[in-house]
């Protein structure tokens, strides 16, 4: 898989990694601990959070800062969750929504 | 709940405001929906402008990092990951904190949410991969995770160009600034870094369509007359990201929700909460600064900060009425000669227009 992760910076220099793992749509993967689970999906090469209601469109981050809610998934059983301002913690399942999700059964 | 200021916000206006609330001896409570106070300071590595009042040279980072100091040598109250959901009509907050929604009655309320990205609509605008040039700083700078590999910048303003040349920092290809106009609209320093990276603008160019089936995959940009797209004129190219960079707008909701009189002013971004020369809103003791009082830069977002703080302690009696107005005016015209230059007059005619005229 690609790699997006950005080690070393000209100016941020190089970032120290504490990884925890996370489910998505029932896979392991790596997040960072304490980034954004935006940041997490995007390090791992996953842009499609939600498809919409009607048209069933992927959507993903749009604004960046918890505004648009473009971004929204649904997260240990809560639909909508703005994914691009909530951090991730260790365990945490985090499912593509669909439509507006359903509380509790993920889609 | 009771709190002498109430601040909505923690970005640089907030934190400005905090330090200077607090240093007057005021009860202050700041609140922020994010984890981490600083706003968008955090995602800002370039250099600010200005004079050494104003932090001149210093990176937004760094700007941030000694906001957030000062904020705990102070021991301000700060509330974070509790946004604040409504405003009730006396100065009454409900903040979701801890998963409870406080009440907290206020009585000063500053409201400072900031601004957000203006959207920008095109044949493919929703695809994933188009985004606010925002949003991939904030995912580069703060997320440290590059939005893509090969990303067309739309809009040369400051911002556009800013960000085009952060993501090329961190790695990526910035294949083109496309800019509707027949010229850059960024400062000359900034516009120049990317000339000397080779990144070509477009000039007098704007997107016309995003393709892609699930996510961007190409961009296609053409020649931009008249508000129309000249047919024929089309360039493709490959991109797995699309940047909009096309101005901001003012979050006003809240002041919205509060009843403050707004209005149109299109030099700061457009439908905005209008303000006295205290920053005070038409709503007495509710006031607004930053982004949300009209869409300008950190350095101004700031002093409008201290200025409402210093306006709500001399109002609560905490700074004497002799020495508050002396240090309002230091802030006015710290204002003043922010506001300089070819943009920052258009910014300052407008200001003065709401003060004194209230339009």
């Amino acid at each position: 898989m690609e790699d997006r992760r950005v080690r070393e910076h000209p100016i941020l220099g190089i970032q120290e990694e504490n990884f925890v793992e996370i489910t998505v749509d029932g896979q392991t993967l790596r997040a960072k601990e304490g980034e954004t689970i935006a940041a997490a999906l995007l390090a791992n090469g996953i842009q499609i959070h939600r498809y919409t209601a009607k048209k069933h469109e992927p959507r993903g981050i749009f604004c960046g800062i918890g505004q648009c809610t473009d971004c929204v998934m649904t997260v240990d059983g809560n639909p909508n969750v703005r994914t691009c301002i909530t951090p991730v913690r260790a365990g945490m399942t985090i499912e593509t929504q669909q439509g507006y999700g359903k509380r509790g059964t993920g889609r | 709940m009771k709190r002498e200021v109430v601040i909505i916000g923690g970005g640089p206006a907030g934190l400005a405001a905090a330090i200077e609330a607090e240093s007057r001896g005021c009860d202050v409570l700041l609140v922020d929906e994010n984890r981490r106070a600083g706003g968008q300071l955090f995602k800002q590595l370039h250099k600010f402008f200005g004079s050494k009042a104003h932090s001149a040279g210093v990176r937004g980072i760094d700007i941030g990092r000694q906001l957030l100091q000062k904020t705990e040598e102070l021991n301000v109250e700060v509330w974070l990951n509790s946004p604040c959901i409504g405003i009730f009509s006396d100065k009454r907050a409900a903040i979701l904190h801890n998963g409870v929604t406080e009440v907290v009655e206020a009585e000063k309320l500053l409201i400072c949410t900031g601004g957000a990205e203006n959207p920008l609509r095109f044949p493919g605008w929703t695809l994933p991969g188009v985004m606010g040039a925002g949003a991939a700083q904030t995912m580069v700078n703060v997320g440290r995770v590059l939005p893509g590999k090969r990303i067309l910048m739309v809009g040369s303003g400051n911002v556009g160009v800013i960000v085009a040349y952060q993501l090329m920092q961190a790695g990526a290809d910035v294949v083109g600034i496309v800019e509707g106009m027949p010229k850059i609209g960024a400062y000359g320093v900034h516009a120049a870094k990317i000339r000397r990276a080779g990144i070509p603008f477009y000039l007098g160019y704007t997107i016309k369509e995003a393709k892609g089936t699930d996510k961007v995959e190409k961009a296609v940009i053409a020649q931009f007359q008249g508000g129309k797209i000249v047919e024929g004129t089309e360039l493709e190219t490959d991109v797995d990201v699309i940047c909009v960079a096309v101005g901001l707008r003012p979050l006003s909701e809240l002041a919205q929700m509060a009843g403050v009189r707004h209005g149109f002013v299109p030099e700061l971004g457009g439908f905005m909460p209008l303000h006295d020369e205290n920053m005070e809103s038409s709503v007495p003791g509710i006031y607004v600064a930053g982004d949300t009082a009209g869409v300008e830069e950190a350095s101004t977002a700031m002093d409008e900060g201290r200025l409402a703080a210093a306006a709500a302690a001399q109002a609560l009696g905490h700074f004497p009425d002799e020495e508050a107005e002396k240090r309002k005016q230091e802030i006015r015209d710290r204002l003043e000669s922010l506001r300089q230059g070819p943009f920052g007059e258009r910014r300052m005619a407008a200001k003065e227009r709401i003060v004194g005229k209230g339009v």
